[in-house]
């Protein structure tokens, strides 16, 4: 008798999506065997959100087909896919605050959730099988980051699962913490489950996934088994020949203090805020300092002290010589002080304003507003300039800000800033969201008002970044800062116990050397 | 005070608190599921209306109470599809639709204006009815005095310990992460404004067919609004908008009380107070809570699913 070969677990063929003006999936094919870890790769806009929505049944394909365990499937919604097996952790978590961790899961499984007690004895059961441990009875809210993505893990495993999505897991979690979810999802593809492993962090995938599939505009660029290629490759596959993607910056030392914050505590008035403690930091012209962090660890509070939108008590925040810390934002940009927020759409530029209008919003300091009249000429030179100098890909200075990608909306936000020749620059996570190319350009325009003597301090979730640019990086955690120290000193080690708030100097572990990152993609 | 006037005040309290428990109980569901409709007054005179003129023209109860039920379903029904379909502002449709509700009830029963009926009696079960102080609070109420209750446990059941109202929680919470994992939202929030509307029409005829057994103009005097108040300071927690009804009929009953016993406030200052009282009462307990973590944090937000 012939031997039939084991059909793939899923197939996707063919598989288009058009939205209004985008090609979100165009002609995809992908094969994911049974026990196999598979990457997803790509940059932003690149389609593996659309489809990865169309495996868990969460948008219909225009065209194509879905192959499950060789069989024709049409995943009709998210509850399907459960029955079938496919479980999805999204990047953007969809738990529920106030609820507890089992009533999460409950609501997930449907009817096979049965009684809360038991749910909660088979909840712990798994957990500790696969070495996340996880207290059923807490509710969501008062969970970090990292165990609510054991929350949505759990919440697959308890189910009898066959593939497993998950959606830029690592972007919230620490190198100690990633590196225990490599262990968890090595034993779950051990014992038969599919892992599709959606990333753009090169080193994780060549750590991890047999194979990758490569996704750029929307088609498939490449396929290829990471462990033989390097992550240069990699990139390529990615972003394309004609952009640049690999650059190490010299690390420098700074000259005087432009920033100076001495103990400053702060109490947050928000529920869920941190409060600062006992925050020293010092930000030298001619330099980058970056401070790493997992999201919720005082790193808006501390952003909100400096640039002004909270105002700390007299004799805490210095600028240069001037006592900055009970004076409003505008009074800060007015001495030289410019500011990156995180939110581009909101607070780094008003939506549905023109860019001409936003460049205003903050430039108007620099002559652009005589007598309370706006100089609309020069305005509008001024936000030509920008689109220009930082390649910002628009319609012209007309065009809304939300109608520009993340990527060249930051872009014109970082030179808006930039352009104001600050003395000190504060980023809040300059690169999040944003493709390969529009980061260099980013980094490489730091570093120039590095090198103009300007201080820099960058707030980021993104470690590469950080040990990229920074010449000075620490860590903050639960409000507290750790000591900075110059990055060739540093490691991803150390980093990781800092954003874990290990904060003593383990002089006894010899620190990793970190030029080998600094030349990889970020 | 003698006994006789403590037993008349708590048999009072609980009826006069009633209507006002049953209305809050559909807005409370509704709520939870993320819906905030402002329409309550006018769904409640729109079934205080129907129900007053279908008992006076067939002469049966339940027959009114009934289409005093399908009355205030339709008119949550056009709230729920404005909101839901055309994804109008909440507020605003609750807002129109109580507006609609006192003038439609208005003009549908101006030919009804104090004609009498006769109104849902009281139970009267011989001796437990005629018990010194709680007799009659506790054994001599009418029928649907019992019912609130009724429906009081049953909506404290499904919120606190049902799988349907974990369902309805987190999709008043997060409606996105629900879509996401595959529960009903659409579903489950019309399920919720229906459930509120028909609360509103069976709270209108109990005002209009028992408490005060005719009809008149804008008879349900704010109740509407102080249903929606006594959500909010309730915490969304069914017990405490029990115990805030409860206190309203009390309050209510206090101010005649007082003006029985000749005090020389005048009487527009004392009817002010079951208003002052039971906000009060509900604002003291419902303070040093973290207001996050208790309102369903989606409330007033319409869905838009994403394809």
């Amino acid at each position: 008798m012939p031997q039939h070969p084991i059909p793939p677990r899923l197939t996707l063929r063919g598989i288009t999506k058009q939205y209004p003006g985008c090609l979100a999936n165009d002609d995809i094919h992908l094969n994911i065997a049974a026990a196999e870890i598979h990457a997803l790769l790509g940059e932003n806009g690149a389609g593996k959100s659309t489809l990865m929505k169309v495996i868990y049944g969460l948008v219909k394909p225009d065209r194509g087909e879905i192959l499950w365990d060789g069989l024709p499937l049409d995943v009709k919604d998210p509850a399907h896919a459960r029955k079938l097996g496919i479980g999805m952790v999204f990047q953007h978590f969809s738990l529920f605050d106030t609820l507890t961790v089992t009533e999460n899961i409950a609501l997930a499984l449907g009817d096979d959730a049965g009684d809360i007690p038991a749910l909660a004895s088979r909840i712990r059961s798994v957990s500790e099988k696969y070495g996340m441990a996880i207290n059923p009875d807490r509710q969501v809210h008062t969970l970090s980051v990292g165990e609510r993505q054991r929350v949505e893990i759990v919440r697959c495993l308890v189910q009898d699962i066959k593939l497993l999505i998950l959606d830029e897991p690592t972007s919230v979690l620490t190198p100690q913490e990633v590196d225990t979810l490599f262990v968890t999802l090595r034993q779950l593809a051990s014992e038969g489950c599919s892992i599709l492993f959606i990333s753009h962090k090169l080193n994780e995938v060549k750590a991890l996934c047999h194979r990758a599939t490569v996704l750029r505009g929307g088609r498939v660029s490449g396929a290829c088994i990471p462990a033989e290629e390097d992550t240069l490759s990699m990139a390529r596959l990615m972003v394309g020949e004609n952009t640049p993607v690999s650059t190490t910056y010299p690390k420098v030392l700074g000259t005087t203090p432009t920033l100076t914050v001495s103990n400053l505590n702060l109490h947050s008035h928000d529920a869920f805020g941190v409060h600062l403690k006992q925050l020293n930091l010092q930000v030298n012209a001619g330099e980058i300092v970056g401070i790493a962090g997992v999201a919720g660890n005082g790193q808006e509070e501390l952003l909100a002290a400096l640039s002004g939108e909270t105002r700390a008590s007299a004799g805490h925040i210095q600028f240069a010589d001037t006592d900055i810390g009970p004076l409003t934002p505008d009074r800060r940009r007015a001495l030289g002080l410019a500011f990156v927020p995180e939110e581009r759409l909101g607070r780094g530029a008003v939506p549905e304003m023109s860019l001409t209008e936003n460049a205003l919003l903050t430039g108007f300091l620099t002559g652009l507003v005589k007598r309370g009249m706006v100089a609309w000429k020069k305005t509008e030179a001024f936000a030509d300039q920008i689109i220009a100098d930082y390649k910002v890909k628009t319609a012209g200075r007309h065009a809304q800000a939300d109608s520009l990608s993340g990527g060249n909306l930051q872009k014109f936000i970082i030179g808006r800033e930039i352009m104001q020749k600050p003395r000190l620059l504060i980023a809040a996570h300059p690169t999040w969201g944003v493709d390969i190319g529009a980061a260099t350009a980013i980094h490489k325009a730091l570093i120039e008002l590095r090198d103009q003597g300007a201080a820099i301090l960058v707030v980021s979730e993104d470690i590469d970044e950080l040990f990229l640019i920074s010449d000075r990086i620490g860590a903050i955690c639960d409000g507290r800062l750790s000591p900075l120290k110059p990055t060739p000193e540093s490691s991803i080690a150390e980093l990781g116990r800092q954003m874990a708030g290990d904060f003593s100097d383990a002089a006894t572990i010899s620190p990793r050397p970190t030029t080998s990152r600094a030349g990889s993609l970020h | 005070m003698d006994i006789d006037l403590i037993t008349n005040i708590l048999y009072a309290m609980v009826r006069t608190g009633t209507p006002l428990l049953i209305v809050a109980l559909g807005e409370l569901i509704c709520e939870k599921s993320g819906v905030l409709n402002l329409g309550q007054e006018g769904m409640m005179l729109m079934g205080a209306v129907v129900g007053f003129i279908v008992t006076l023209s067939t002469g049966s109860l339940t027959l009114g109470f009934l289409a005093a039920i399908l009355a205030g379903i339709l008119m949550s029904l056009i709230f729920g599809v404005i909101t839901m379909e055309l994804s109008a502002n909440q507020v605003a449709t609750g807002l129109a639709l109580t507006i609609f509700g006192t003038g439609l009830s208005a003009f549908i029963g101006t030919n009804y204006v104090g004609k009498p009926i006769t109104g849902l009696e009281p139970i009267d079960i011989p001796v437990l009815t005629d018990l010194p102080i709680i007799g009659r609070m506790l054994f001599g109420q009418d029928l649907l005095v019992y019912l609130s209750l009724a429906l009081f446990g049953g909506v404290y059941w499904f919120i606190n310990h049902s799988r349907p109202g974990l369902i309805l929680k987190a999709v008043g919470e997060n409606p996105h992460s629900a879509n996401a994992i595959g529960l009903p939202v659409f579903k489950v929030r019309y399920l919720a404004i229906l459930f509120g509307g028909a609360m509103a029409g069976l709270a209108g005829s109990y005002l209009s067919l028992a408490y005060t057994p005719l009809w008149m103009e804008n008879m349900s005097a704010g109740r509407g609004w102080i249903a929606l108040a006594l959500v909010v300071f309730a915490s969304w927690k069914a017990e405490r908008v029990l115990l805030g009804a409860w206190l309203f009929g009390l309050a209510s009953i206090l101010h005649l009380v007082f003006q029985g016993m000749g005090f020389s406030v005048s009487p527009n200052l004392l009817a002010t107070l079951p208003y002052l009282a039971t906000i009060a009462v509900l604002v003291i307990l419902s303070s040093n809570q973290n207001s996050r973590l208790v309102a369903p944090i989606s409330l007033g937000k319409p869905f838009y699913a994403k394809t």
